[in-house]
């Protein structure tokens, strides 16, 4: 009973926000639409016992990804009439791909492997079992050369991204940390050796 | 102790409520509610309390540090007691002050602000196991969800800082956001170090494999992870030498220059809750948390074996949290190239490097820690 009542609050809440991602006319609002929907699928990954699945939403895209989404979001000064321009002209493409990902997304749930009966009730584990344990097992064992894969992707990906954004920074000002470590008192300081000038009168030379 | 009060409450007062005012079939579910609210009170009380307490103790240790005398006027019924009224008395302050929403803020978003960087901080106390047995949510993936909670607190400085319209304010959020994506990676890694050592991530199992002594606690295999898990704690909740996010000098406050009363004393709030979690959690996962620090010490075991085991944990995390005091009253600011530097190119290398180092002790069974 409880289940179903915390699953139907979730998913409300899921459905409401990621509408209004697509709706709200801030895109700050629209951002902080998506971290909510991201809690609400984190909080229905729980109830079906997939808790390192959940956490690691949270952590990740919550934590990192949505910060800085945020962050850039933020800082663009986004012209909201220029970005509706275009609506009338893309509405026939954008009513296309979605008929085709509903479409798409019907036959994969319609399929044998979504069938209602082989997912009828999620089976009840004891508490020592563990669900970071048997994804780790099944990930390094089983799924070993795909994991390797992705990795080696994401790596190409990390320094391609940097390169891009290094290639064009020759003018760029930033401080060379071991210059100024090794800096000494010689490089910017000069003392002068000069007489005092002890031979001019004060009230000479105020005047 | 702490049982026999449970207990007391339990049956003397939850007990009579739920069987006088519910009907039968809900009295044993709205009992283990009620319990559940009182446990999340006996936790919650006592750390408010520490946050209020820690402001005093903080301006105390600071004044001593540089010489002063700090807080000494306020007292109770007349008695000055040492100041230890001046918590009480900047509360009432704060709460009959009047909430300035400014104009051209966006309100939601600035009322929401304070509770969505108090909340994440109190939440992760659901986890933290006080001894073997006191904990309120004794859960799998402990390790993560503290992770996962650290690091929502930023929402709240961010939205402020958005929320608030003004340039400062957004100049405190936009540091924040990226200081803390910085560190929280060398955070997590440090965390990875301990889950690989520990071989649970079940915060009070990773207590119990540090049993033994002093030097089995993971402090000693650990010990660059320790350090740039306190650090990296440090700059998460933008405490000095790493607050530019609040950058006193050159932002005015940061993210909450236009809060007042209770909204600014929440913000307040969070980041000394916060400060509390990253010294117990430092406590449990370097330090061997409620273990006693005389434990396999022949005669001294003895002597001490009648402490609460709840004592040694909250005596760890007492000098963690003043180690963020002398850290304050000690060090000068960071320069904002400086923090990025550090975050990326000293510590995220060092805890890759040391997860290594790591899995090798732990592989190759290294007494006395991992055999």
């Amino acid at each position: 009973m409880i289940e179903q009542i915390v699953f139907y609050l979730f998913s409300g809440i899921l459905l409401l926000s990621a509408t209004m991602v697509v709706v709200m006319r801030n895109p700050i609002h629209s951002a902080l639409f998506l971290v909510l929907s991201f809690f609400a699928s984190a909080a229905i990954w729980l109830l079906l016992q997939a808790e390192f699945l959940a956490i690691a939403l949270v952590l990740v895209y919550v934590g990192a990804v949505m910060v800085l989404f945020l962050f850039v979001v933020m800082m663009l000064d986004i012209n909201l009439v220029t970005v509706r321009e275009g609506f009338a002209r893309f509405l026939p493409v954008g009513i296309t791909v979605a008929v085709l990902m509903i479409a798409a997304m019907g036959l994969v749930v319609g399929s044998d492997y979504f069938l209602s009966d082989t997912y009828m009730a999620i089976k009840s584990v004891g508490s020592d079992y563990s669900n970071t344990k048997e994804l780790g097992l099944t990930l390094y064992t089983q799924y070993l050369y795909q994991f390797e894969i992705a990795g080696a992707i994401l790596l190409v990906a990390i320094i391609a991204a940097i390169s891009l954004s290094m290639s064009k920074s020759k003018v760029n000002k930033s401080i060379s940390p071991e210059d100024q470590v090794f800096v000494k008192k010689a490089d910017r300081l000069r003392i002068v050796k000069m007489q005092s000038e002890s031979n001019t009168k004060n009230g000479e030379s105020e005047a | 102790m702490l049982e026999i009060i449970y207990q007391f409450i339990s049956q003397n007062v939850l007990l009579p409520i739920t069987t006088l005012l519910l009907p039968v079939d809900y009295q044993a579910q709205a009992l283990t509610v009620l319990q559940t609210v009182v446990k999340i009170l006996s936790i919650l009380v006592p750390v408010l309390l520490t946050v209020a307490y820690f402001t005093y103790f903080e301006r105390k240790v600071i004044g001593f540090i540089q010489g002063r005398i700090g807080p000494n006027r306020v007292g109770f019924f007349g008695f000055s007691l040492w100041g230890l009224g001046q918590p009480i008395a900047d509360a009432v302050k704060l709460i009959v002050k009047e909430i300035i929403v400014p104009t051209g803020s966006n309100r939601a978003l600035f009322i929401m602000a304070p509770i969505l960087s108090l909340a994440p901080s109190l939440a992760a106390w659901a986890v933290i196991p006080f001894d073997d047995t006191k904990v309120l949510a004794n859960i799998n993936a402990g390790l993560l969800y503290v992770l996962a909670l650290t690091s929502l607190a930023v929402y709240g400085v961010i939205i402020a800082g958005w929320a608030s319209n003004s340039k400062y304010a957004f100049l405190g959020a936009m540091r924040s956001a990226a200081q803390i994506v910085a560190y929280e990676i060398a955070m997590g890694f440090a965390l990875v170090g301990v889950l690989v050592a520990a071989g649970s991530l079940n915060l009070g199992d990773i207590v119990n494999s540090q049993s033994g002594s002093v030097i089995h606690w993971f402090w000693i295999p650990l010990f660059p992870l320790f350090v740039i898990y306190f650090i990296s704690g440090l700059a998460e909740t933008n405490r000095a030498p790493f607050d530019v996010a609040e950058g006193e000098s050159e932002i005015v406050a940061g993210f909450h220059v236009e809060y007042g009363g209770m909204a600014f004393s929440v913000f307040f709030m969070a980041e000394y809750a916060n400060m509390i979690l990253i010294a117990v959690l430092s406590a449990l996962m370097f330090c061997g948390g409620w273990l006693s620090p005389f434990q396999g010490i022949p005669g001294l075991e003895d002597l001490f074996s009648w402490v609460p085991p709840m004592f040694w944990l909250l005596a760890k995390t007492s000098f963690f949290m003043f180690l963020f005091l002398w850290f304050r009253a000690t060090f000068p600011r960071y320069r904002y190239d400086q923090i990025m530097r550090l975050g990326w190119k000293v510590f995220i290398p060092i805890t890759i490097v040391w997860l290594v180092v790591v899995s090798a002790l732990v592989v190759t069974n290294t007494p006395p820690w991992f055999n």
